[in-house]
Formats: C-alpha cells, sequence, structure tokens
C-alpha cells in the first residue's frame, strides 16, 4: 500500500486558456510529484489537447491524482495508461555534444548503437536527435557526459495504449 | 426567429433572470459601471449593496446554504475580485454553490497592469470550482448558463465568471440556456448497483453500525435529509453528524448521538472508534473529525458514499466507496435493505446501545452551574435555543469556541437552518451569512452566534443591515479573548497568551445605535433571559453583547494528534494528558 509507483497517464482536455495553468496549479498545489508532462493539441475540430504525465506516489495518492484531474471541469477522460494494460511511452530528446579528435569519433560511434541520427553537424559539435524510451535516452546522454556533452531539451514522454482500442 | 442584438450587460441580466435568480449580493465600481446601468434599468432582479465585497460572497453563501439554490455575486475588477477570494475560498470548502461577476478592465488592455487589473481567472483558479474570462461576447451566454450548472451540478462549489468592459458593451444575442449535456463535466449522480447491494449486506451483518452524515446531505437536500432520517429510524442505527451536516437528522431524534470530532460529543466519538461498520454519507473525513488517522476507527470496515471520487480514500481508506448523489443512493439502499428482508443481529444492535448508553451517562456537555456571577457562555447558547425553539430560528455562526458552543448546544431539528464556515474557519462569515440568510428568508429569525474578535472583522455589514432594514440578531458571546485561540495557548503554549486578548473592545451597545439596531449589555445571569427576550421582540436589528466568563475552554476536545479515545473532558483532564509532539505541528 505505501510502495512508491510510477504511473502514466493520459488526459483528454478542452484546448482552452488556461488549461495547463489548472492541471499545473493542481499538481504544485496538491504538493505531487510531476516527471514530465507534455501537451499538444490532437483534435483541431473538437478542440481537444491530450496531456501525457508521468507521475510518482503511493497508490493511495495515485488515485487521488486521478480524482483531482477528472474534476477539473474541462478535463474529458483520465486514463491510467500504467494500469489499463500494455503500452508504449516514447520520449525525444535534442543532445548537444562538443569536441574534437577521439572523443568526437566515439559520439559518433555510440549515437550509431544507439539510433540516433544526426540533426546538425560542424566540425566540432553534433546535435543528436534520439527517440526511445527515457531509460535508453538516459544512458545515452550518460555516455555523452564525457565526451563532451554541451546541452540537452527533452520533450517529456508521451504515451499511447497498444492494440485497436481508443482513448 | 433572430434573436435581437444586447449589450453584453443586458445578456448577463437575462442570463441570470433565466437562471432564476432573483438577488445578487455585490459592490460596484468602474469595471462592471454597464451592469450596474443595465440593473437601474429593470426591475427583475434585485441588487444588495454590501459594504465589502467579502461580505457579498458569505451573503451569497448564507442565501444559498439557507435555501438549497444558488448564491449571485457582482464585483468589480481589481480589489473587488481580490476582496472577494476568501468568500470564494470558503464556499469552495464548504461545497456552497455560488456565482461570482466580476469585472474586468478591457480585453485590449489585459496583461499592461492597467488600472484596477487583477489576474483574476489565475488568482482565484485555486479558490474556486471553475473560472472563465469571457473575451467574446458571442461566448457570453452560454458561459453564464456553463457557470450555473458548474457551481450546482455534481460536488457544488464557486464559479468565478470575469468580465472585461468591452465585452459588456458589445452588442450581441442572448441564448437561453440549453437541455443538451455539457461536454465534459458530468458527474455521476446514480450509484453503481452492484455497491449498493454491497452496502445493504454489510449492513445487514453489522453488530456495531454507525451513521457518519455530512454536509454532503444538506448540499443534496432535503429530500435526502429525510431518507437518512427514515432510514437510520428504521435501521435503528446510531448517528452522528459532522459540524456540516448538523440538521440532516433531527437532533431531538434518539438516535442521534451529537456531533463527531474534535469538539464533538464523547458518545460520538467513542462510537466512531468503537464501531465495526462505520457509514459514512457525504462526510469527508476532515482531520477535525478524524484525529490521529492511524488510530481512527480501527475496528471498522467502512463504507463511503460521496458524489466527489475525489473525497474517497483521501485521508482515510474505506472498504466500499458507492460514488453518486446521497439522495439518490440512500433511496436505492433502502430499496435493497427492503427487498434483503435480513433479520438485523437484534442481540448485538442491543449490545452496542447499551454501550452508547453508558457513554453517554458520562453527560460530556455537562459545565459548571454553580457560579452565579458569571454567564456560561454555554448557559447563554442554552437559554438562546430555548428562547427560540419554537421559532424556526436560522443560525449563523462566527469562527472560535462560540461556534463550537452553537454545535453543541443549538439543537437543529432540520436542514438548511445551519449557516457556519467549517472548512476554511472563516472569522467574519457570520454576520454577512445572516444578511444573505435574511435576505431570502425575510419573515424569519435570523441568529449570528458571534464572538466579539470574529464580529469585528465584517462589522461594515451592519450598515448593510442597516439600509435593508435587515432584523437580523447578533449575539455575541463576549470573553474578551480570542476565546480558541486563547485556549490552544493554554493547552500547547504554557498559557502564554500572545496577542489574544482584546484590548480596547468597543462598546457594542453604542455600535448598535450607531446603526440604528437594538443593542444591550448583559452579564449577570439573572438578566440573561430578559435580554434574550428583548432581542427576540425587537422589530428590527438587534446586538446583544453577552460577557461571558473569559476562561471557559470548550470540550469535550481530542487535542491535535491524539485519537478518540484520548478526548479531554474537562479542565481536570488538560494536565493528565500533556499533548503530542507530532501533536503540536498541527493545526
Ligand atoms: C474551529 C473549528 C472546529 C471544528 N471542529 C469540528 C468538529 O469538532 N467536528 C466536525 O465535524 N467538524 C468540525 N469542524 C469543521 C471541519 O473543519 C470540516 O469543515 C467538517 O468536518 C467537514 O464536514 P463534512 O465532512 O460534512 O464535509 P463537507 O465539507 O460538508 O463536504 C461535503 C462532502 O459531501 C460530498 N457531497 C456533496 N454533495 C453531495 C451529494 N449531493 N451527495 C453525496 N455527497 C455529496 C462532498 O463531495 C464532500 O465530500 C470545525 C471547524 C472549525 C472552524
Ligand atoms: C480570518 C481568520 N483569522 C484568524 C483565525 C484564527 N482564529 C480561529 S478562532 C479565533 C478567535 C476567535 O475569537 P472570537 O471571535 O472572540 O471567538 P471565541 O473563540 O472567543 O468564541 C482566531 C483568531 C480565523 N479562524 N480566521
Ligand atoms: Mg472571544
Amino acid at each position: 500500500m505505501n510502495g512508491i509507483e510510477r504511473h502514466t497517464i493520459a488526459v483528454l482536455v478542452d484546448n482552452e486558456p488556461g488549461i495547463l495553468a489548472r492541471v499545473v496549479g493542481l499538481f504544485s498545489g496538491r504538493g505531487y510529484n510531476i516527471e514530465s508532462l507534455t501537451v499538444a493539441e490532437v483534435d483541431r475540430v473538437g478542440h481537444l489537447s491530450r496531456i501525457s504525465l508521468v507521475t510518482s506516489g503511493t497508490r493511495m495518492v495515485i488515485e487521488q491524482i486521478k480524482a483531482q484531474l477528472d474534476r477539473l471541469v474541462p478535463v474529458h477522460k483520465v486514463h491510467d495508461l500504467t494500469d489499463e494494460g500494455p503500452f508504449v511511452e516514447r520520449e525525444m530528446a535534442l543532445i548537444k555534444v562538443a569536441g574534437r579528435g577521439e572523443s568526437r569519433i566515439e559520439s559518433l560511434r555510440l549515437a550509431d548503437i544507439f539510433r540516433a541520427r544526426v540533426i546538425d553537424s560542424t566540425n566540432e559539435s553534433f546535435v543528436f536527435e534520439m527517440t526511445g524510451s527515457s531509460d535508453k535516452l538516459n544512458a545515452f546522454i550518460a555516455l555523452m557526459e564525457p565526451l563532451g556533452l554541451v546541452e540537452v531539451s527533452r520533450t517529456g514522454v508521451v504515451a499511447i495504449s497498444r492494440g485497436p482500442g481508443r482513448f | 426567429m433572430p434573436a435581437e442584438a444586447m449589450s453584453g450587460a443586458e445578456i448577463v441580466l437575462k442570463a441570470l433572470v433565466d437562471q432564476g435568480v432573483e438577488v445578487i449580493f455585490g459592490y460596484p465600481g468602474g469595471a462592471v459601471l454597464p451592469i450596474y446601468d443595465a440593473l437601474f434599468k429593470q426591475n427583475a432582479l434585485r441588487h444588495i449593496l454590501v459594504r465589502h465585497e467579502q461580505g457579498a460572497v458569505h451573503a451569497a453563501e448564507g442565501y444559498a446554504r439557507s435555501t438549497g439554490r444558488v448564491g449571485t455575486v457582482l464585483v468589480t475588477s481589481g480589489p473587488g475580485a481580490t476582496n472577494a477570494v476568501t468568500g470564494l475560498t470558503d464556499a469552495l470548502m464548504d461545497s456552497v454553490p455560488v456565482v461570482c461577476l466580476t469585472g474586468q478592465v478591457p480585453t485590449h488592455l489585459i496583461g499592461n497592469d492597467a488600472f484596477q487589473e487583477a489576474d483574476t481567472t489565475g488568482i482565484t483558479r485555486p479558490c474556486t470550482k471553475h473560472n472563465y474570462l469571457v473575451r467574446d461576447v458571442r461566448d457570453l451566454a452560454r458561459v453564464l448558463h456553463e457557470a450555473f450548472y458548474v457551481a450546482k451540478s455534481g460536488r457544488p462549489g464557486p464559479v468565478v465568471v470575469d468580465l472585461p468592459k468591452d465585452v459588456l458593451f458589445a452588442s450581441g444575442s442572448y441564448s437561453p440556456p440549453s437541455a443538451g449535456q455539457h461536454k465534459s463535466y458530468r458527474p455521476q449522480l446514480d450509484p453503481d448497483p452492484d455497491k449498493i447491494a454491497e452496502a445493504a449486506a454489510l449492513i445487514g451483518s453489522a453488530k456495531r453500525p454507525l451513521f457518519y452524515g455530512g454536509g454532503g446531505l444538506v448540499n443534496s437536500g432535503a429530500e435526502a435529509c429525510a431518507r437518512f432520517t427514515e432510514l437510520v429510524r428504521g435501521l435503528d442505527i446510531p448517528c452522528t453528524l459532522t459540524l456540516m451536516g448538523l440538521g440532516a437528522l433531527p437532533a431531538s431524534d434518539p438516535h442521534f448521538l451529537g456531533m463527531v470530532g474534535m469538539h464533538g460529543t464523547y458518545e460520538a466519538n467513542m462510537a466512531m472508534h468503537d464501531c465495526d461498520l462505520l457509514i459514512a454519507v457525504g462526510s469527508r473525513f476532515d482531520d477535525r473529525v478524524t484525529g490521529r488517522l492511524n488510530a481512527f476507527s480501527p475496528h471498522s470496515k467502512k463504507i463511503h458514499f460521496d458524489i466527489d471520487p475525489s473525497s474517497i480514500n483521501k485521508n482515510v481508506h474505506v472498504d466500499l466507496a458507492v460514488v453518486g448523489d446521497a439522495g439518490v443512493a440512500l433511496a436505492k439502499l433502502g430499496d435493497a435493505l427492503r427487498a434483503a428482508e435480513r433479520p438485523l443481529d437484534g442481540g448485538a444492535r442491543e449490545e452496542w446501545w447499551r454501550r452508547i448508553d453508558e457513554w453517554r451517562r458520562r453527560d460530556c456537555l455537562r459545565y459548571d452551574k454553580s457560579r452565579r456571577d458569571v454567564i456560561k457562555p454555554q448557559y447563554a447558547i442554552e437559554r438562546l435555543y430555548a428562547a427560540c425553539r419554537e421559532r424556526d430560528a436560522y443560525i449563523t455562526t462566527e469562527v472560535g469556541q462560540h461556534q463550537m458552543w452553537a454545535a453543541q448546544f443549538f439543537k437543529f431539528e432540520k436542514p438548511y437552518h445551519w449557516m457556519t464556515s467549517g472548512g476554511l474557519g472563516t472569522m467574519g462569515y457570520g454576520l454577512p451569512a445572516a444578511v444573505g440568510v435574511q435576505v431570502a428568508h425575510p419573515e424569519a429569525l435570523v441568529i449570528d452566534i458571534a464572538g466579539e474578535a470574529s464580529i469585528l472583522m465584517n462589522i461594515q455589514e451592519l450598515s448593510t443591515v442597516a439600509q435593508y432594514r435587515l432584523p437580523v440578531k447578533v449575539f455575541i458571546l463576549n470573553n474578551q479573548y480570542m476565546g480558541m485561540v486563547r485556549q490552544w495557548q493554554e493547552l500547547l503554549h504554557g498559557g502564554r497568551y500572545s496577542e489574544s486578548y482584546t484590548a480596547a473592545l468597543p462598546d457594542f451597545v453604542k455600535l448598535a445605535d450607531a446603526f440604528g439596531a437594538f443593542g444591550r449589555r448583559v452579564s449577570d445571569p439573572a438578566d440573561l433571559d430578559a435580554a434574550i427576550g428583548e432581542m427576540l421582540a425587537a422589530p428590527r436589528a438587534a446586538i446583544v453583547d453577552v460577557a461571558v466568563d473569559p476562561t471557559e475552554n470548550c470540550f469535550p476536545m481530542i487535542p491535535s494528534g491524539a485519537a478518540h479515545n484520548e478526548m479531554l473532558l474537562g479542565p481536570q483532564d488538560e494536565a493528565k494528558k500533556p499533548v503530542s509532539e507530532e501533536g503540536m505541528v498541527l493545526v
């Protein structure tokens, strides 16, 4: 009952001004944890946005979070992907690495292994684009650290259930 | 038929009328002048001019809580809106349906630090159930109708509609309330039948069951309270109520154990501690009720009937949650119990009642009646109650010891007659709330049971009382202290009464006089009945300033961090049971 669980939750909301503030304010006001949160419009006709968020807490807190999200007036649906069955989640990162010589070659080699793409390069830098699970991104970024990691920009997790079912 | 063009301000008023609004509590200012101008030209809506916007919201709460309808507020931008924030938070905490219209600077100036601009939707987001900024007159009517729907549906609460001045001047067309469903907000009213069956089975097999009813019963309505009463009686199950639930079951009913919680009765708290089935209906396991969580009702299975899934398993884990409207759920539960026709365990029940009667014999609300020289605050409430029990009185309170004594010693037979600030505990609530109650029930007896400190927080509303000739009565238990603060300082801080004594109190009789009200001070117990009689007989507003024993504390008391069976029953217990260190940090 008291173990900390990590949950990926998808929330379908009206795309209206203030909705993100409502969700973020809920988390900060009630002291819930946000590991990542992403939002974008997914239905242009219905003006609906989808929020993917990753949070952690005890089972009781996770249930509270879902109930609190669901009672926000512009929220249409709340789905706990972690609870509801198999799902896939992906995150994208842009990773800038600067260096010359051996470390430059090494970063390129590792990028190849991790299937990161080079989307910008100069004589002394690369920007890698990489998509995958957050763990994979973390692993790659850790490897870049000694090779001249400059900065990282990440999207946060997006997720969707497996199979033909819809939200 | 093409809708005729109207100004935004006219659309606002028409929407209010179509929503059944009769009274608005408000205060004008630059940003809402178009609405005030439209008000001037009509007479379908009555406007009550308060003296502070906080008062407007509390008045709307009093109006709402005493009628079951939505209370309506109109304030200006900037300071008007920020002054309303305490009232909005109060309404949120106590689930009171209020729609508050706030003026806003014109849309093209929003974000420019314009004169009297405040980010009203930003400020009120965490203290409303929902809020709106209307940027286009074409959305105006729809948003207003939606605001009323949201305020009163599901778990009720306050809704703010922020109205930029240019939208109020713009010309648009009106659309009436639509019968269609809201696109996203559809609270569950009908409970899951399986859960009802499970609840019936649990009740059928309980040996020591207890009902724990709350404000949700009052929210659900008079009919829900009647069904609740019927069930309690039919099943012969003891029942306690929260501060917010008082009146949901008649206090005179022999099944009623009194209020539960920090200042609840011994029998209610002991029953909660020892029951084997706790049936919560529209109550939210607030910390004033549960005491120390890990010692809360340790032997019971728990059923929770609530309309808001976020109330369930928030503080206390329950075994069975029944989401839905209390009235609907209780009707279905009644049906299920009748159909089951399972004989209740008579022997066990008898034993349970025997234990409860034993607890009752402790007579926990007992106080020292031997003093002839000073009025005990409990006695003052007892006499007040005796004087108006035939009068169907509406009681509001401020916050503090007097509030708790009112809850303990005034007996409420019906819902909608008890208006108090429970969740936020807002000093200054009672007088403006009484204004709202009196406006809703012009002929009724409305009394604010007050403390001398709290009453000063919204004392300006006496001017509203005077303007509308409201016969509101203010019954001050004047102990010269912020008594509740003093009590905690005695208990937790070695009797160091830091800043809790109110020096330079006003002469409340003169104050009454200044506002055209009847005023009287009383300090001799022998004169108390006469003073109450004069107050009740006065055809106008009245203040009775009752000088009470300044050292009296409110018992029983479950100190913070203690369990229900660790109650302090009187001053003699204070020394015996010191407050724990964990308790000290709790509020
Ligand atoms: C100085 C002070 C001392 C206090 N001491 C005590 C005390 O000793 N004892 C005490 O009880 N309180 C006390 N309180 C009040 C306390 O802080 C809480 O406000 C109160 O206990 C909450 O009451 P409630 O559980 O009935 O919930 P409410 O705040 O009334 O909430 C209502 C619940 O019912 C639900 N609901 C709403 N509508 C419906 C519906 N239609 N159908 C079903 N469910 C619905 C809601 O979702 C919510 O969960 C004190 C307050 C102050 C200021
Ligand atoms: C607005 C506000 N400020 C502070 C408090 C903290 N507080 C709770 S009770 C109380 C004292 C109330 O004094 P009084 O109105 O005289 O009532 P008494 O307890 O003496 O009956 C205070 C200061 C509060 N509840 N509300
Ligand atoms: Mg006082």
